[in-house]
């Protein structure tokens, strides 16, 4: 049983990480498409127009990647965690219920009229269809943030015969940690894909310095991940108060901090010893955590103590959080340096391209290390005082579970090369469609 | 007056599972299709589903979502009980979805790597789809029998989307690929009829509560009129194809009702053998469903939104009417 819960979770885990780096990049990536397409249906200028078809191209892709994996989540609610469903499932079901009616069919149906629809409908309905796939991304994360937020801050709900019910949808939906886990998704989504974009446009720019297309987009994603990012700070640590207030044990866990202490400090580095509840080689800042989180120096902090047995492994908490915040201080750092290098519209020396380059899948790091700090640091629940994770998982066999396990990761590698290699060959060869230089060259041998 | 909404939750899940299974159905058959084809009409194959496949594959989600939203239960022991078919249709469906996107950028042999992986997701799909209906009509029994007898079931369902895929092609080609659709739906046909035939000896063999249902008289008689329209529907398409085969003008878009026909008929079939069980002989709609609360709040969204999802749908079919291009991306 035990092996089964472990394998379980190794697969739900290794899906929903594989899972979130595509909508990371589609929500956000949605809504810069909207831009393009509307720039170039105001100027109607090509250099709008190539980015616009190029970065389609990538979206379908990227958007493709995302509903393989959703699909394939969708299931594993039932063959990994019928627990959950049993449990939960008159709270949770709607809420699925409500993304697959109000976002899937839209995203889905008026992807196809984007990419394929542009000779086919007048510039505005294909601009509102853009729209439209932009709005669907955005519900579709609506509605799952609002259910993942309840699990863990669960609001709305009452007991009857051993399952629960909603009481009151709003309180469902707008949850305690909704309105900040939302924004810090979006925002999240959005930092990733401007990383994603400037990223493979300075790797074409690189290849094409001439490609003012190129260049455009590279500025887009420096710009606007430039405002994004500082914004990300603000809002990543309001809702880390709000952990603080609902998810206690989660935030001891962040901070590694065993006791409950006035004048917390700031643990910088250490190595959590979950066996003998200290850190080793700490490296701190005396009283810091209760100046963050408490606005006082001698503010109060729980500890571990407080939550024991039902503590979340400290470790990985402890060292994701700050993957993730050493990366958003990086994101705002590189991306003000370059705005600042950018302006004026010259090409920028190669060195800053290459860094650019090489930060394209930057905002992948910060998110993944984020869900991994929400969601070990809920654990052992599944729904937070509600329902524990070892309650939920299904009677598949370890060994069904382990072979499918196996053939997931090879499935999963094989997809993610496949990925990065035509996602490389697609920023290569850059928006002008290559029909076009075919084209020409035809036309010039014939005159 | 009581609105029975576990029913209405049934009835709802059984037009998404039915949408799915017409609409991913002729994807999934044009997908089997793609190493009949050389590579030009593989192009035009994959533009006639292009700004489709992807809808088409949502309601595979809607008819799953309403079954955990609507029989919380029931989801368990289905999915629990079918994890290996599942699990490996997942894979097909996820080879084939990338490689869709992934072969119209592809060049050389890389395309040609891609186009046999979309093969493959889509023969594997299917296969693994037709086994967890051929399981979950024999209520998950374990067995050799029971295991050959959901590989027939799955041979039928992939000769079943074999026939869709061919008969939309007919409508969205012309010349040589739709000679060669015209005679792809004719082999569908027999394949499909020997498939049904088999299904339809062997199902009353497997179950007894379907047994008891078919030979119930005088309810038979009533329940021969759903074989009875499937054998009309048939010989229609097998002379419409022939005319067609001959040069004849007949409408386009006729083989393909005919076979979406078919398809509505089996499935009232299949809803009338298993009626009122959600998991046969085991648990009933009523025993499976959810809180009434839930029901409620799903199904005031779901009328609400449904004629929406219908109008754009229609509007996207009206968007790509007419024959497909030769690429996909132009």
């Amino acid at each position: 049983m035990q092996e089964a819960l472990v394998l379980a979770r190794a697969q739900f885990g290794l899906n929903i990480a594989f899972h979130i780096l595509f909508p990371a990049i589609s929500i956000g990536l949605a809504w810069i498409l909207v831009y393009f397409r509307a720039r170039y249906e105001r100027t109607g200028e090509r250099t709008w127009l190539e980015p616009y078809r190029l970065w389609t191209k990538i979206f379908a892709l990227t958007f493709a990647m995302g509903v393989v994996t959703g699909i394939t989540m969708s299931f594993q609610f039932g063959t990994n965690w019928p627990g959950f469903m049993n449990k939960v499932g008159n709270v949770a079901g709607p809420l699925l219920g409500y993304e697959v009616l109000t976002a899937f069919f839209l995203e889905a149906t008026f992807l196809g009229v984007m990419l394929f629809g542009m000779n086919r409908v007048p510039g505005w309905l294909h601009l509102i269809s853009t729209v439209l796939v932009a709005v669907g991304t955005t519900l579709s994360a609506f509605w799952i943030l609002a259910l993942n937020s309840w699990m863990h801050t669960p609001a709305g709900h009452a007991h009857a015969d051993g399952q629960l019910v909603a009481a009151d949808w709003l309180q469902v939906i707008f949850n305690p940690s909704f309105p900040y886990r939302m924004t810090h998704m979006l925002l999240a989504s959005g930092l990733t894909a401007c990383f994603f974009l400037a990223g493979l446009s300075a790797w074409r720019l690189l290849k094409a310095p001439g490609d003012a297309s190129a260049l455009r987009t590279l500025r887009t994603g420096v710009v606007v991940a430039a405002v994004l990012a500082p914004t990300q700070a603000l809002v990543g640590d309001l809702h880390g108060l709000n952990t603080l207030e609902h998810q206690p044990a989660k935030l001891a866990a962040i901070e590694a901090l065993w006791e409950t202490e006035r004048g917390a400090p700031l643990v910088l580095f250490a190595v959590p010893n979950q066996l003998e509840r200290r850190n080793d080689y700490a490296i701190e800042i005396p009283k810091a955590a209760s100046l963050i989180l408490g606005h006082d120096l001698d503010a109060e902090i729980k500890g571990l103590n407080e939550f024991a047995p039902d503590i979340p492994p400290v470790t990985p908490v402890f060292f994701s959080f700050r993957v993730m915040v050493g990366t958003g201080l990086l994101m705002i750092g590189v991306a003000w340096f370059g705005s600042w290098c950018l302006r004026g519209g010259a090409l920028p020396p190669r060195w800053l391209l290459r860094t650019f380059a090489g930060f394209t899948f930057l905002g992948w790091i910060a998110t993944l290390a984020g869900w991994m700090v929400t969601e070990i640091g809920r654990q052992p629940w599944l729904v937070t005082g509600v329902l524990r994770t070892a309650d939920a998982v299904g009677p598949a066999s370890g060994a069904h579970l382990g072979s499918s396990l196996t053939a997931y990761i090879i499935t999963y590698a094989l997809m993610l090369v496949a990925y990065l290699v035509v996602l490389t060959h697609l920023a290569g060869k850059g928006g002008a469609p290559q029909a076009d230089a075919k084209a020409v060259a035809w036309q010039g041998s014939a005159a | 007056m009581t609105i029975e909404l576990p029913l209405v939750f049934a009835v709802l899940m059984g037009i998404a599972i039915l949408a799915y299974v017409v609409l991913d159905g002729y994807d999934l058959g044009v997908g089997m299709l793609m190493l009949a084809a050389d590579e030009r009409e593989q192009s035009t194959m994959v533009a006639s589903i292009g700004p489709f496949w992807d809808a088409n594959e949502t309601w595979l989600v809607l008819g799953i979502g309403l079954l955990l939203v609507a029989f919380p239960s029931a989801h368990g022991i289905v999915l629990g009980a079918l994890y290996v078919p599942v699990f490996v249709m997942l894979i097909g469906l996820m080879l084939r979805g990338v490689a869709f996107e992934f072969r119209v950028k592809a060049e050389g042999w890389h395309r040609g790597l891609w186009n046999w992986l979309f093969w493959l997701g889509s023969f594997v799909a299917s296969l693994a789809q037709g086994l967890m209906l051929g399981h979950y009509i024999t209520g998950f029994e374990p067995g050799f029998g029971y295991f050959l007898f959901a590989l027939a079931v799955a041979g039928g369902l992939c000769g079943g989307y074999v026939l869709l895929g061919a008969t939309w092609l007919i409508l969205k080609s012309d010349g040589e690929l739709q000679r060669k659709a015209v005679a792809w739906t004719r082999w569908g046909l027999l394949w499909i009829a020997a498939g049904i035939a088999l299904v339809s000896i062997a199902t009353p063999i497997a179950s007894a509560t379907v047994r008891n249902r078919w030979f119930d008289f005088p309810h038979t008689f009533a329940a021969m009129l759903l074989p009875l329209a499937s054998a009309a529907v048939w010989l229609w398409l097998w002379c419409l194809t022939a005319q067609l085969k001959h040069g004849r003008r007949v409408a386009e878009w006729a083989p393909f009702a005919g076979a979406v026909a078919i398809f509505t008929l089996a499935f009232a079939g299949l809803a009338y053998s298993l009626f009122p069980y959600l998991v046969i002989d085991r648990m009933t709609i009523w025993e499976a469903a959810a809180h009434p609360t839930a029901l409620a709040v799903v199904l005031v969204g779901a009328l609400i939104v449904l004629p929406a999802i219908a109008g754009y749908t229609v509007f996207s079919y009206r968007v790509f009417r007419g024959k497909a291009p030769a690429k996909l991306y132009d």
